[in-house]
């Protein structure tokens, strides 16, 4: 195995924005106005990606607790405000506290287990590990609690009657949004398994492919990304199941009524 | 028996007194009288602004709400169907309030009373909109509770079905001993089957009949 790494230069990255210009030139011959959003998601691309690249070959050239923790922190705050945003319905403040609970919970107790029980990292806080895990973990926890919200909130707002009705009848909160809260867990989860279904035949995972590329044996790669999926896909399910749990009771006043 | 003293909601309800202890009590009045939010305070669906409400001497505002709902049923204007078969929508009653589930026999009886010619493996979907009424009639009916708050339980009906179900109705609460407090736009209903009329306009009694 070739462990050598082949460099790209700037000239060279430079191409690659080509496929945007392509992008652009289509967009603009169909008459679509997305012009602005493709040139702002690119340069935030770029600017993002360039700027995490420089902060952590500071965080690795300095390694230590709280600079991991720090940047963990970071990473789960900005999950957690852009969880909110990608949530089109209007949300209470309690259900927000919700999806801050679980996310810090979900994700920090799915990554450390990972990081330190699976992979046994050690120091637990080498940040060549523990970053690059846990923004996977606390990426895809960030797009299933989004998707659980969104399913949540929608299916409170069209089901109110039927919801209602239950409570008449005698149902707990519980047992009159158990469906809607089954159906929002479930939508939260059916894209990580959609993934794994397809994983290997349609697709090569990006950690697994970077791995490669970098001069890994294709065998390790593939441990450690069968080892990633399998912690994204109980992180998301652990953090969407809190936030569901939790969340369905915001809509209830405290003497089981619908808010 | 309910007991209302000084009962205000919004603009909607202002009862200053009011006793409900007959077995059958119909509420008549225009649409936007408040019919529906009195008869949703009754088990705490709605919560009044000030006032109170005692159900056999408890004030309902310190009872276990879902406790209260199980004895005091209400079935709603709007007929709700579970997606599933007429069994099961007829089970989902006893499911929510815990009680033990309904015999094949008993259901098959509580659809006679409602005049519902359906198999219990049918599939709701299929069903009318009087027939989803129906359904849900029968559903509140299978779930022996002690008061049954009814909101025009017969609005989907045509007039010769509404008589019979009605009477039908009428005739298993009082062989139960059970209560009925019933929202009806039918005159005709409430002279029919009086022990309680009450008239509300505007969010007040304006009339009262007990016999």
């Amino acid at each position: 195995m070739n462990s050598s790494v082949m460099d790209l230069s700037i000239l060279q990255l430079s191409i690659a924005y080509v496929f945007i210009l392509i992008l652009l030139v289509i967009f603009k011959s169909r008459g679509i106005k997305r012009e602005k959003q493709i040139l702002i998601a690119t340069v935030r691309m770029t600017i993002q990606l360039t700027v995490m690249g420089y902060v952590l070959m500071l965080v690795f050239d300095h390694a230590s607790w709280w600079l991991t923790a720090s940047m963990i922190t970071i990473m789960i705050a900005f999950a957690i405000y852009n969880a909110i945003k990608r949530v089109k319905n209007k949300m209470s403040k309690q259900l927000q506290k919700m999806i801050m609970v679980s996310m810090v919970t979900g994700a920090l107790i799915t990554a450390v287990f990972f990081i330190i029980v699976v992979l046994q990292v050690r120091p637990w806080f080498n940040p060549q590990y523990f970053i690059p895990i846990s923004g996977m973990i606390v990426g895809n926890c960030m797009t299933g609690i989004a998707l659980g919200a969104n399913k949540l909130c929608s299916d409170m707002d069209e089901k109110r009657v039927i919801i209602e009705n239950s409570l008449m009848l005698g149902a707990t909160p519980a047992q009159a949004t158990k469906e809607i809260v089954n159906d929002a867990f479930d939508s939260a989860i059916l894209p990580t398994m959609n993934n794994m279904l397809t994983m290997g035949i349609v697709s090569l995972p990006g950690m697994m492919t970077g791995q490669i590329l970098s001069g890994t044996f294709p065998l390790t790669a593939i441990k450690y990304q069968i080892g990633i999926m399998l912690a994204i896909l109980g992180a998301t399910a652990l953090t969407t199941i809190m936030f569901v749990m939790l969340g369905y009771r915001t809509f209830f006043t405290k003497d089981n009524r619908l808010r | 028996m309910f007991e209302v003293k000084d009962l205000k909601f919004k603009e909607i309800v202002d009862i200053s007194s009011l006793v409900i202890n007959k077995p059958i009590t119909c509420i008549v009045g225009a649409s936007g009288s408040g019919k529906t939010t009195f008869l949703r305070m009754l088990n705490r669906m709605n919560v009044p602004d000030r006032g109170t409400i005692t159900y056999n001497g408890q004030d309902i505002a310190l009872l276990d709400t879902v406790k209260l709902r199980r004895k005091v049923v209400m079935l709603g204007q709007t007929p709700v169907i579970y997606s599933g078969t007429i069994e099961e929508n007829l089970q989902i009653g006893l499911q929510f309030s815990q009680k033990p589930l309904a015999t094949a026999n008993a259901m098959k009886e509580s659809l006679m009373k409602v005049e519902l010619n359906k198999s219990l493996a049918d599939d709701c979907r299929t069903l009318s909109g009087g027939e989803k009424q129906r359904l849900c009639l029968a559903r509140v009916m299978l779930m022996n509770a002690d008061v049954y708050l009814l909101d025009e339980p017969s609005a989907a009906l045509d007039k010769y079905t509404e008589k019979i179900i009605i009477d039908n109705l009428v005739k298993f609460v009082t062989e139960q001993n059970k209560q009925l407090v019933m929202i009806t736009h039918s005159e005709e209903i409430a002279r029919r089957n009086p022990n309680s009329i009450i008239r509300m306009e505007n969010g007040h009694i304006v009339e009262e009949y007990h016999e």
